[in-house]
């Protein structure tokens, strides 16, 4: 058993605050995604859990055992570093086989279990070189195969694909996603690209600031975030926030008329793809600047009264740029949020 | 614009015709006038050196100077380095002290160990004070040889550790944090880190150290000179006897020679046994 407990955990360096008061847990097995945009604390987090930086106050338990004060050796993980950390002075096998050889494995074990690690990440034709000869991609394989060759309990990786082309990323987080949820290995895997994090993750914490704005499953968070900042982070192309004012319980946009929680100005989210596209005087008015055919779709970037809003038409449409549309929504795929705050109105 | 292939040359020009002009013409001279017999070339100078009553002692105490010296100055700078490495406040301060005897020069420090260890200096002044002693006891004349050599050890310490950990501790700077950490994670002890991590990836600069402190161990004399005068003879001593008080400069020129190939051997032997793979680095 070794699911993970953030309890309060916070770290400021000198007078910059880093983290604050961060709380979740990571079940035993499960695969939870760290998103968010660069600086927001993500590295400092995982540095935490692994010991490596020591909190300002809070703490971390893995598997029912405070590991708050223990070194990292001692807490029973591995680590993709997001600098890689590839020992330059050692062939690849070697740096394969380290944390092998550190709990005294025997020859034919660590054979064994490196020539696996680097059938999965498809560098076994370079074991016998030495880092300085991989390219970037190459090396990052190498930390990710030191890490499963130790087949942890726990592993943390930090942005573990973010130097390999579209497709081998693809094929890797595949490969990495069944392997892992074979041994039952619970992970943390940092990232800031978002459609990895949807793709892969059981669950997706989205940071920002220093803070986890949301956690949940990736549907949940790709349809319903919990705030503004959440909707137009995740998702490609990112949620569309149209600014009205609601009177009555009800919010009008030209022919469309939406049910509101509260009166006064209020923001309108909506995913593109939950756009039906009606004629002009059945919907709200949405006039569009400029048509992509996106192969798989249409996708039109346009305004809605003031606001800049995508949405995505199927790929045969015609549409042409100028003209305006009407466009009908759902209630149950929208959101409502608080200019304000930026918050996501709970409820319908 | 491309440079011009021959600006590089142009620009060392100057510091190569210095180095020839200063270093290269009396290296020259020294060595025609260690095989210079009156009548053309001749062994004679270096005969007379090997039979000289002094020359397997001071072949033997430069030996075990050096071989006694260096390994205790490179593990202690290692030490100190990796100390410092650990500090957070005060580094600067505290690697100031400590290269503090980089400035005094040689005769000064081997004077200042005399003023301590000298029959009547403040070692024996405190050891009588509190009563283990009952008068002056010597250490550094040569019925006393052991204790001369142990005094010539601990001041060459004193005096030449720093510059061993300066060049230590620019090395141990520019080995990221990320590679010990990364040994943290997988579970190496402290010594396996150092012995598997910190040692091969400070090679180049063990290498520099050794060599440079090497060369100049070889080369000792003032220390020596200030603490035993002629009670512990060294090559380059003795080359010192053989110039000014025996006026023969060319046995002088002869130990000079050997001097600068022990040098040249250690160097060699150092950039053979320590050598960099560029490819395992960085
Ligand atoms: N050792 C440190 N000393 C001071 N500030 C630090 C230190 N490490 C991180 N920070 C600061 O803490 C904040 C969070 O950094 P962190 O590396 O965790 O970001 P990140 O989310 O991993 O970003 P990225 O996606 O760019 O890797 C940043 O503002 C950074 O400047
Ligand atoms: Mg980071």
């Amino acid at each position: 058993m070794a699911g993970i407990l953030i309890d309060k955990v916070a770290k400021q360096f000198g007078n910059a605050v880093a983290l604050q008061e961060i709380s979740f847990t990571v079940e035993d097995g499960e695969f939870v995604a760290l998103l968010g945009p660069s600086g927001c604390g993500k590295t400092t987090l995982l540095r935490i859990i692994a010991g490596l930086e020591v909190q300002s106050s809070g703490k971390v338990m893995i598997g029912e055992r405070d590991v708050s004060s223990l070194k990292p050796a001692q807490r029973g993980l591995a680590m993709v570093f997001q600098n890689y950390a590839v020992f330059p002075h050692m062939t690849v096998f070697e740096n394969v086989a380290f944390g092998l050889r550190m709990k005294g494995a025997d020859q034919a074990r660590v054979e064994a279990k490196v020539r696996k690690a680097a059938e999965l990440l498809h560098i076994e034709q370079y074991l016998e070189r030495f880092p300085a000869k991989l390219s970037g991609g190459q090396r990052q394989r190498v930390a990710v195969a030191r890490a499963l060759a130790v087949e942890p309990a726990v592993l943390l990786m930090d942005e573990p694909l973010s130097n390999l082309d579209a497709l081998l990323r693809l094929e890797m987080r595949a490969e990495l996603r069944s392997v892992l949820r074979e041994a039952g290995t619970t992970t943390i895997y940092v990232t800031h690209d978002q459609t990895e994090a949807m793709g892969l993750a059981d669950r997706i914490a989205v940071m920002q600031g220093g803070h986890i704005v949301q956690i949940g499953a990736p549907t949940e968070v790709y349809s319903r975030p919990a705030t503004r900042f959440v909707g137009g982070f995740v998702g490609s192309p990112p949620m569309n926030f149209v600014n009205t004012v609601a009177a009555s319980g009800q919010a009008r946009l030209g022919g469309l008329t939406l049910a509101s929680p509260v009166d006064g100005p209020i923001v309108l989210g909506f995913r593109g793809e939950d756009a039906k596209l009606t004629d002009a005087a059945g919907g709200a008015p949405f006039t569009v600047r400029v048509a992509e055919p996106m192969g798989s779709h249409l996708l039109l970037t346009g305004r809605i009264g003031d606001d800049l809003a995508r949405v995505v038409a199927p790929p045969a449409a015609r549409i042409a740029a100028g003209e305006t549309l009407g466009l009908a929504l759902d209630p149950a795929r929208i959101v409502w949020i608080d200019p304000e705050t930026g918050r996501t109105h709970p409820g319908a | 614009m491309l440079q011009p292939r021959w600006l590089p040359y142009l620009l060392i020009a100057p510091s190569v015709a210095f180095l020839a002009a200063l270093f290269l013409v009396p290296l020259g001279q020294t060595i025609l006038l260690s095989v210079d017999g009156g009548q053309g070339f001749s062994l004679a100078n270096y005969a007379r050196m090997a039979g000289d009553l002094n020359f397997p002692t001071a072949l033997r105490n430069t030996f075990a100077l050096v071989a006694v010296v260096i390994p205790l100055q490179v593990a202690l700078a290692l030490v100190m380095g990796l100390m410092l490495q650990k500090m957070t406040r005060g580094r600067e301060l505290v690697l100031w002290i400590w290269t503090i005897p980089l400035g005094v020069s040689d005769l000064a420090a081997g004077l200042v160990w005399l003023a301590i260890l000298q029959d009547s200096g403040y070692l024996n002044t405190l050891l009588f004070q509190i009563g283990v002693i009952s008068g002056p006891t010597a250490y550094l004349n040569s019925e006393t040889p052991v204790a001369l050599f142990f005094a010539v050890v601990l001041a060459e310490i004193w005096r030449a550790t720093a510059i061993v950990l300066i060049i230590l501790v620019a090395g141990i700077q520019l080995i990221p944090k990320g590679f010990g950490e990364a040994a943290d994670i997988f579970g190496a002890s402290p010594w396996t880190k150092f012995r598997r991590i910190t040692l091969p990836l400070l090679k180049p600069s063990l290498q520099s150290a050794l060599i440079l402190r090497t060369v100049l161990a070889f080369e000792v004399f003032a220390v020596v000179y200030a603490l035993g005068g002629r009670n512990f003879p060294i090559l380059v001593g003795e080359a010192y006897t053989w110039q000014n008080e025996n006026q023969n400069y060319g046995v002088a020129a002869a130990y000079a020679v050997l001097v600068m190939a022990i040098s040249l051997a250690a160097t060699i032997i150092y950039l053979k046994a320590l050598r960099v793979d560029p490819e395992t680095q960085g």
